[in-house]
């Protein structure tokens, strides 16, 4: 939907159809990295407000049900940070030379994508470096996320934990806030 | 992965554990080293030795300080939650982290394990240069390998490798052995006369004062009795004795009983006992007038055998001393002279001779004081008469040989307790030891000096002694009298007060190449014994063609009647020892 150098925004087939904040996903090929920072759900025309429906319905469900249109008139969007990008068999950890493309496939990395890309953890850099909200919630559930990819968890937790200590070598209170989430 | 730019495989190109990077310092202040994440400053205790791989040279180094530090000040003040042992570890080693201090001393060969001489650091190595624990081969090339010249101490503290002191550079000079009383100083100072012994390049003659080296010592830690070196060395050694009756009771009788006579005792003997005896300087000096008065070598008999107060302000008149200072003199020295038993007034033989004899034939001798050990004034003025004599022989021997034929007598070595009694300020001026520490050395007289107050000694005295051997010294005094003039003090300080209280030493100065705690050796148990005496067997297998072992007994040089086992049964006892 909108592409720079350093992220993106993509609409989701699905209306909630994100996948997880912090989750790493796939876009184009050759492949480029990002981290899911932001997710958004709102109306398709951003010069139309949403109304307030469902007053004598019972359930949330219902309220959809009842009314079919508003998954035609609401749509889901991430927005993500690029980490990194492949060249050839190789994982790179900086950003692409040039942005993924409009209209591009955007793919949820499966566990061993996962694992493979979080092998190295040079790309924290990128994410502690963004100046987006709330980063630091990205980057622990981007590390909880990756964790459950690898063999040994507890390990790959601590080896993150580490690296993000060398990142934030100056800065205790953002890296206390950050372990707190990874733990 | 690289978290921190710390890891990787800093270990390949050294033997020891990798320790870390080095981020910063200074020749004179030693360089820092940041810990990598899994060497902990618990791990690497004051005083141990690192490597650092430079890019062209090999650093040897001394750990002299171990820090704490954190890459957030806030760290200090705003502590992380540490109950969680995920947040400890994270933090460890990379927020919070550990920081040694290595000074460079030594330069070691790029390979590991050649032949090239070890130089002095002059630099300091390279930012990020890998540091490593030295390893047992790194330790050995650095204090080299128990052989002729080398003898073997003891390891490191935290090490295996063999710690050896150079013993050509240990008897070229004066050394000292401190340490506060029951740390193991006779214990340490009988393994390193066995190590000269056995190195056969200096002759000793000891002044036992408590008989712990002569035939048997005493292990108090562990309750028993060791061998002496006349147990282990029965050649090469000669025991005399000053106590007759404790001598008796034992299997083997001293080689000479040592009498001394009063004509032997001159105005500088009672000088030096003078603090000791608590004599006043002018009542010490009227010994000099006496002297002139009685005449040379008759002085002292004459004057304790002055009775009443009558006869002694006769004299005092007659020698214009004041009579009260000459009361009091003549009271303290009857008191304590006239009741030893060794004092007399013809001695059977002449000891300083029977010494020199012993000497001269490359044996050494042990002067146990048995009981009179516990009188210091008897130790010092023995000590101090015995050596005067030996001093001047040695004096006079040596200018007549340089000038006839351009070669040096054997050296000799003088080991004294009790050494600030001989060598304080005071007294160090005119004791025959003050001198000896001073310029005996081209006399090839050192002394080896056993002390538990080293601030007691003369600072100029101190100054002459080449290699120090320091157990645990508590007091502050005692440690700046030690440290004095040592390059580095600030960090054998921290060393030198982790020591342990017995078996543990921090040896600087000549005979080692860089200042090393050590655990010493083991002494005491069969294993040791046959340890120190294989190396001895061996050299004297090497030697025997050049060696000057006596054939005779000591005691049959002088006729004095001798035990026949000391003369017929040492080629058994040396067969037994040797295996």
């Amino acid at each position: 939907m909108e592409t720079t150098s350093t992220g993106f925004m993509a609409q989701c087939y699905e209306l909630y159809g994100a996948p997880a904040l912090g989750s790493l996903v796939r876009v184009g090929d050759p492949a480029v990295y990002a981290v899911v920072h932001n997710v958004t759900t709102a109306a398709l025309d951003l010069g139309r407000r949403v109304m307030a429906r469902g007053a004598s319905e019972a359930t949330e469900e219902a309220v959809y049900n009842n009314n079919p249109q508003i998954a035609r008139l609401l749509a889901t969007h991430i927005e993500a940070l690029v980490v990194g990008h492949g060249v050839g068999e190789a994982t790179k950890y900086r950003l692409p030379s040039s942005p993924p493309r409009i209209h591009a496939f955007v793919y949820c990395c499966d566990a061993s994508e996962v694992a493979a890309f979080t092998d190295g953890l040079d790309y924290l850099h990128l994410l502690t470096s963004a100046s987006t909200p709330a980063i630091d919630e990205v980057i622990a559930a981007n590390l909880r996320l990756a964790a459950e990819s690898h063999s040994d968890p507890d390990a790959f937790r601590i080896r993150a934990g580490k690296a993000l200590a060398a990142e934030l070598a100056g800065d205790i209170a953002r890296l206390n806030a950050i372990l707190r989430g990874i733990a | 992965m690289s978290t921190n730019g710390n890891q990787g495989d800093p270990g390949k190109l050294m033997g020891g554990t990798p320790l870390g990077t080095v981020v910063g310092g200074s020749l004179s202040e030693g360089v820092e080293v940041k810990l990598n994440d899994d060497a902990s400053v618990e791990d690497i205790p004051v005083g141990s030795y690192v490597v650092i791989q430079g890019e062209t040279k090999r650093f040897f180094g001394m750990v002299n300080e171990v820090k704490l530090a954190a890459t957030d000040p806030r760290l200090r003040t705003t502590p992380a939650n540490l109950s969680d042992p995920f947040v400890a570890e994270v933090l460890s080693g990379t927020a919070a982290y550990g920081t040694i201090t290595v000074r460079p001393r030594l330069l070691l060969p790029m390979i590991a394990g050649s032949d090239a001489e070890l130089a002095p650091a002059r630099t300091v190595p390279a930012h990020f240069a890998r540091a490593s624990k030295a390893s047992d081969a790194d330790v050995a090339q650095v204090f080299g390998v128990e052989d002729d010249r080398h003898f073997a101490v003891g390891t490191p503290l935290d090490m295996e490798a063999v710690v050896c002191l150079d013993l050509k550079a240990f008897v070229e000079r004066s050394n000292g052995v401190f340490g506060k009383s029951g740390t193991g100083k006779s214990f340490l100072t009988r393994l390193l006369l066995i190590g000269v012994l056995q190195s056969r390049l200096s002759s000793l003659l000891i002044f036992d004062m408590h008989d712990e080296y002569g035939w048997a010592g005493s292990d108090a830690e562990r309750g028993r009795q060791v061998k002496g070196l006349k147990q282990l060395f029965p050649a090469q050694v000669a025991v005399f004795a000053l106590d007759a009756e404790k001598s008796m009771g034992r299997p083997v009788k001293p080689d000479v009983m040592v009498e001394i006579g009063y004509g032997d005792i001159e105005p500088e003997d009672i000088m030096v006992l003078r603090e000791t005896l608590n004599i006043s300087e002018v009542a010490a000096e009227s010994s000099y007038s006496l002297e002139r008065h009685f005449g040379k070598g008759k002085w002292l008999k004459a004057f304790l055998e002055l009775e009443g107060r009558d006869a002694i302000f006769e004299l005092a008149n007659d020698i214009n001393i004041n009579t009260s200072a000459l009361a009091s003199f003549h009271s303290r020295l009857t008191n304590r002279f006239a009741r030893l038993p060794f004092l007399v007034e013809k001695p059977a033989q002449d000891s300083v001779q029977a010494l020199m004899d012993q000497l001269d034939k490359g044996n050494h001798v042990v002067l146990e004081f048995g009981r009179y050990g516990d009188d210091v004034p008897a130790y010092m003025l023995v000590a101090n008469l015995l050596t005067r004599r030996i001093y001047a022989r040695y004096r006079d021997r040596q200018m007549t040989e340089t000038a006839e034929k351009g070669k040096s007598t054997t050296p000799l070595s003088i080991v004294i307790e009790e050494a600030h009694r001989f060598l304080s300020p005071a007294v160090a001026s005119q004791s025959t030891f003050g001198i000896i520490a001073r310029e005996m050395r081209k006399y090839n007289v050192t002394l080896l000096v056993v002390d538990q107050r080293p601030s007691g000694i003369d600072p100029e005295v101190m100054s002459q002694i080449a290699t120090k051997v320091c157990c645990l010294l508590d007091d502050d005094r005692d440690v700046d009298a030690v440290m004095t003039g040592t390059s580095g003090s600030r960090e054998l300080r921290s060393v030198l007060a982790g020591l342990e209280s017995r078996q543990q030493a921090l040896i600087f100065g000549n005979a080692v190449p860089i200042p090393v705690a050590v655990r010493i050796r083991d002494y005491g148990t069969a294993d040791s014994y046959d340890s120190l005496m294989r190396v001895a067997s061996h050299r004297s297998a090497k030697k025997s063609s050049s060696s000057t072992v006596p054939s005779e007994s000591a005691s049959s040089v002088r006729g004095e009647p001798v035990e026949p086992q000391a003369s017929a049964g040492r080629k058994d006892d040396e067969d037994e020892l040797f295996g």
